[in-house]
């Protein structure tokens, strides 16, 4: 019989209900309802005391996980920084071996114009450096001489007519008349937006006219640039600024095409005496251009990775994160000089093995020893395994890093015994060595607590009736007692190993170089040479091998019966 | 147990045995002093000579004979080195006079069965010796690094003048460095201010999840309890970069309240384990009995199911103290330089200027060890009385 009264308040059923029909409850619903109507009611008062936490883990836990996978394959910044050169180049095959066409070069001015007024264009070039070294440096160098042209031609301008120095004058001339050009200049918030990060939605006063942007496309695109830049994320008055030098390159480059007979706005006569005069400007092609700052921007390698980057999403990272390179020929190995990343792997692992061995070879004794003995006299020793897991992870680092180093107790201890020579004193701290004996003396009491809990478990007169049957004292122990502390012996092998091949801070302080792990590199990447995304597809990697042995975990012991203390 | 009569043996078997340990001591001394080997020879034939004469002479005397042992070997070994050697000679001539007279008597056998064989008896000393070693290196590094805190000089090991218990070789400068520096004072303060509201935090929402995952149908509970427990499991490292991202993204890095939300999250599991594992023995029908008398659930609540779960809150709640309390790498990425804690201020002190202050602050800490886990043992043993369970 179920037991209804612990649902709620449902009573038995009345007797004359029951002649026919489903049998109700008290209030006269069917039984079957009421059940999972309290059932239900049940389960949503479970989630409901769950829920605050669940969310809780989720915004502060699980998202910044998720955000770090996001990380691992995000790769907006060539798009962002250059929208329409990456466009442009989409085209492009570089398996000619040709550079790409002017359009792409005229497009890459602009981008890298805008890019570097607004100080982005190191980061895109500290970003292809990670796939293509000594880009860093043109992008530095050559985001410096941007301006050059455009002055050059400001130069020969100027001698032409005093006006185009006068920035209120190109204002209006970009102004113009009839209806404004709106797209132009949302097209222009977006790219700013997208390159800045600032916010770019407010009022900016200042749109072309559709006839200038029809008439003169380069130079409007420059202009409305410079003009959501300065108005929006600088907060300046646009009419009052002198504009960016590239939008002389971009007047120039559009009057040797246009057609400024028709045109009748203001400024009108200007372009046209201009055009008439064009014969006067010193006029260069911006792929001659780029390619007089620095020979490789016509080296079509330098472009190939730039289209090969260009897509928003990329596998370039894991592929890096395991030694490989996205080119634009497909995955390639990288060169062996800088394959370390499957070599740090191996290592970590390695090393996490080599600790969690010695664990279950230090552990078992004491385990053994523990759950042999009375009870009260176990207590006391358990305190010896207690204490050090209470105590401060970097105390016990600290602790190991003064009894190792080469003026330390060890050393002393020994050389005082007469057992080193004083000139040779042990090296023991900065390799491996270090870690190993640090890290399986931190893991130590993580194998002991499992191995201790299942031992307790084993009955001692299986021993004794194994000797009784004239089993030896190896025989017994190997063929009776180990089987059944198997499991204890895995339960602590996983968690040993999950938490040792994470473990960051005792390799970083006495590893040295060849004794961290995966993690420093994971902290170095983030910290200090700030290639994000490799450090979170490094780990990514990671963490898909932290849960499948925490999978593993889960199936042979049971989250549940993790144990503390 | 004690169905072994301790049979006396005879005196060459423990002399024997005494000139074996005899050789094992005197191999140290006699490579400190120049020559292994005649170490070796030295202690053993000494040591064989004066058990033997001790066995035979003076067996009636056990108290007698310990005496002179001890202090044969401290006047013997103040004459060789002083008061260090004084202390030294102590030790040893508690531990011949003790070993020989507990060989002697055949005391060593009356804890074990009786038709153990002689090598079986040494297999059993032998086992305990290496768990002996073992346990000593479990301890060692939290033993070096008390008496440390108290060196004199600037140095990381053991200076003469400590070694020769001259009280010059002492002092509490390292303590007063702590106390005094602003940097280590603002660090701790730091911490001070972080761990607490963490722990309410954890504490807070774990308890009532834990409760809610102890009722009897939980949808998806594996999943819940999977995601719950997950900031224990995924590497410290990962979650440090992971939150460094996301809260520089809201708006979180580098601030207060980040750090206190990191160190909550890294501290529920701990609380969510110790919680449940508590409401496991708990009895269901109390919560229906104070339901039955009238009791709201608020009430009942409080006045039920809380006191018997207390002591596993609180040792969650110690555990989710200690947790933030000692937590590092999370701290590194998600804090900046105004919620340096006093882990992160050890860190940069043992990564870049390596100074003694930090001996002192380690003693500290295990000194706060020992009283959570005291507190925590105390804990565990009362949840297990209320909730009926023996004492372990």
């Amino acid at each position: 019989m179920t037991d209804t009264t612990q649902n709620g308040p449902m009573g038995g059923t009345p007797p004359e209900e029951k002649a026919s029909g489903p049998m109700l409850a008290a209030d006269g619903r069917p039984l079957k309802r009421s059940l999972n109507r309290a059932l239900r009611r049940q389960k949503l008062r479970a989630l409901a005391l769950i829920a605050p936490l669940l969310i809780f883990v989720l915004v502060t836990f699980i998202a910044p996980i998720a955000d770090m996978l996001f990380r691992s394959v995000e790769n907006d910044i060539v798009s962002n920084t250059l929208p329409s050169t990456t466009a442009e180049l989409k085209s492009w095959d570089h398996t000619t071996g040709q550079p790409p066409s002017e359009a792409v070069f005229e497009d890459f001015y602009f981008d890298m114009f805008a890019a570097s007024e607004a100080k982005q264009h190191t980061r895109l070039g500290t970003r292809l450096n990670y796939e293509d070294t000594g880009v860093s440096s043109m992008f530095r160098s050559s985001g410096r001489k941007l301006d050059d042209l455009g002055k050059d031609y400001l130069k020969a301008l100027k001698k032409i007519d005093k006006r185009w120095d006068d920035g209120a004058f190109v204002y209006s001339l970009m102004q113009g008349q009839g209806t404004p050009d709106t797209a132009v200049v949302d097209h222009s918030r977006t790219a700013i937006h997208k390159l800045t990060g600032a916010e770019t939605a407010g009022d900016l006063g200042f749109a072309p006219s559709e006839a200038v942007a029809k008439l003169l496309p380069d130079m409007t695109r420059a202009y409305t640039d410079f003009a959501v830049y300065t108005g929006l994320v600088d907060g300046k008055d646009v009419a009052k600024e002198d504009p960016w030098e590239s939008v002389y390159v971009g007047l120039v480059l559009d009057l040797q095409k246009a057609d400024v007979s028709g045109y009748d706005g203001p400024g009108a006569d200007l372009l046209k005496t201009t055009k008439a005069d064009l014969g006067q400007i010193p006029v260069e092609s911006l792929k001659d251009f780029f390619a007089k700052m620095d020979k490789k921007w016509i080296d079509p390698d330098i472009w190939a990775t730039i289209q090969t980057y260009s897509p928003k999403y990329t596998s370039g990272y894991f592929l890096n994160a395991i030694d490989l390179q996205l080119t634009p020929d497909g995955i390639k190995q990288r060169d062996e000089d800088q394959q370390i990343y499957i070599m740090l792997f191996k290592r970590t692992l390695f090393m996490s093995l080599v600790i969690t061995f010695s664990c279950i070879v230090l552990g078992y004794p004491v385990a053994w020893l523990l759950a042999n003995l009375p009870a009260a006299k176990a207590n006391l020793l358990m305190i010896l395994v207690l204490l050090p897991f209470w105590t401060s992870l970097l105390v016990r680092t600290s602790a190991w890093k003064i009894m190792l180093q080469q003026q330390g107790v060890i050393n002393d201890v020994l050389v005082w015994l007469g057992m080193v020579d004083d000139g040779h004193r042990l090296v023991m701290i900065n390799n491996q060595f270090g870690t190993i004996v640090a890290m399986t003396h931190i893991l130590l009491p993580f194998m002991i607590l499992p191995l201790y809990s299942v031992m307790q478990g084993i009955p001692p007169s299986y021993l004794r009736a194994a000797k009784s049957l004239g089993a030896t004292n190896w025989t017994a122990f190997w063929r009776v007692y180990f089987p059944q502390s198997v499991p204890g012996i895995g339960a602590g092998s996983i968690l040993v190993f999950i938490l040792a091949i994470g473990y960051y801070i005792t390799p970083e302080i006495v590893g040295g170089t060849t004794g961290t792990f995966i993690s420093n590199r994971i902290a170095y990447h983030i910290s200090s040479s700030l290639n994000w995304g490799l450090g979170a597809a490094l780990g990514a990697i990671l963490l898909v091998i932290v849960l499948l042995l925490y999978w593993a975990y889960d199936r042979i012991v049971g989250i549940d019966n993790v144990k503390l203390g | 147990m004690a169905v072994t009569i301790a049979k006396p043996t005879s005196a060459t078997f423990a002399a024997g045995c005494a000139a074996g340990f005899g050789a094992f001591f005197g191999l140290f001394i006699g490579t400190a002093s120049g020559s292994g080997p005649l170490g070796v020879i030295a202690g053993a034939v000494l040591m064989f000579v004066l058990s033997f004469l001790a066995v035979q002479t003076m067996r009636g005397q056990e108290k007698t004979a310990k005496w002179a042992f001890l202090v044969l070997f401290t006047v013997a070994g103040a004459l060789f080195s002083g008061i260090p050697g004084a202390v030294l000679g102590l030790l040893f001539g508690y531990f011949f006079g003790h070993v020989t007279f507990w060989l002697a008597s055949g005391r060593y056998r009356t804890a074990l069965p009786p038709y153990l064989t002689p090598g079986q008896v040494l297999w059993h000393y032998a086992f305990r010796t290496i768990v002996g070693a073992i346990l000593v290196f479990l301890i060692t590094p939290i033993l070096v690094v008390i008496p440390l805190s108290f060196n004199a000089e600037n140095f990381f090991t053991f200076t003469p003048a400590m070694l020769h218990f001259d009280p010059a070789g002492y002092s509490l400068k390292h303590y007063r460095d702590f106390f005094t520096s602003s940097d280590w004072q603002g660090a701790l303060w730091n911490s001070v201010r972080i761990a607490p509201v963490a722990t309410i935090l954890a504490v807070g929402f774990g308890t009532l999840a834990a409760i809610g995952l102890s009722q009897p149908h939980v949808p998806f509970r594996q999943w819940i309890m999977a995601i719950l427990i997950s900031p224990m499991i995924v590497p410290l490292i990962i979650s440090a970069a992971g939150m460094y991202f996301f809260y520089s993204r809201i708006g979180l890095q580098g601030t207060y309240w980040g750090v206190v939300l990191a160190h909550a999250a890294l501290g529920i599991p701990f609380v969510i384990i110790t919680v449940t594992a508590t409401l496991v023995g708990f009895d269901r029908s109390l919560v229906r009995a104070a339901a039955n008398m009238g009791a709201n659930p608020v009430t009942t609540f409080f006045k039920v199911q809380m006191p018997l779960i207390l002591p596993g809150v609180i040792s969650g709640a110690l555990f989710a103290f200690i947790t933030s309390f000692d937590e590092v790498v999370v701290v590194l990425f998600v804090g900046s330089a105004g919620q340096k804690t006093l882990p992160w201020q050890m860190f940069t002190g043992l990564r870049e200027q390596i100074s003694p202050t930090i001996l002192a602050v380690a003693t500290i800490l295990v000194a706060i060890s020992i009283l959570l886990l005291t507190t925590v043992e105390l804990l565990r043993r009362r949840s297990e009385k209320l909730r009926g369970m023996s004492p372990s």
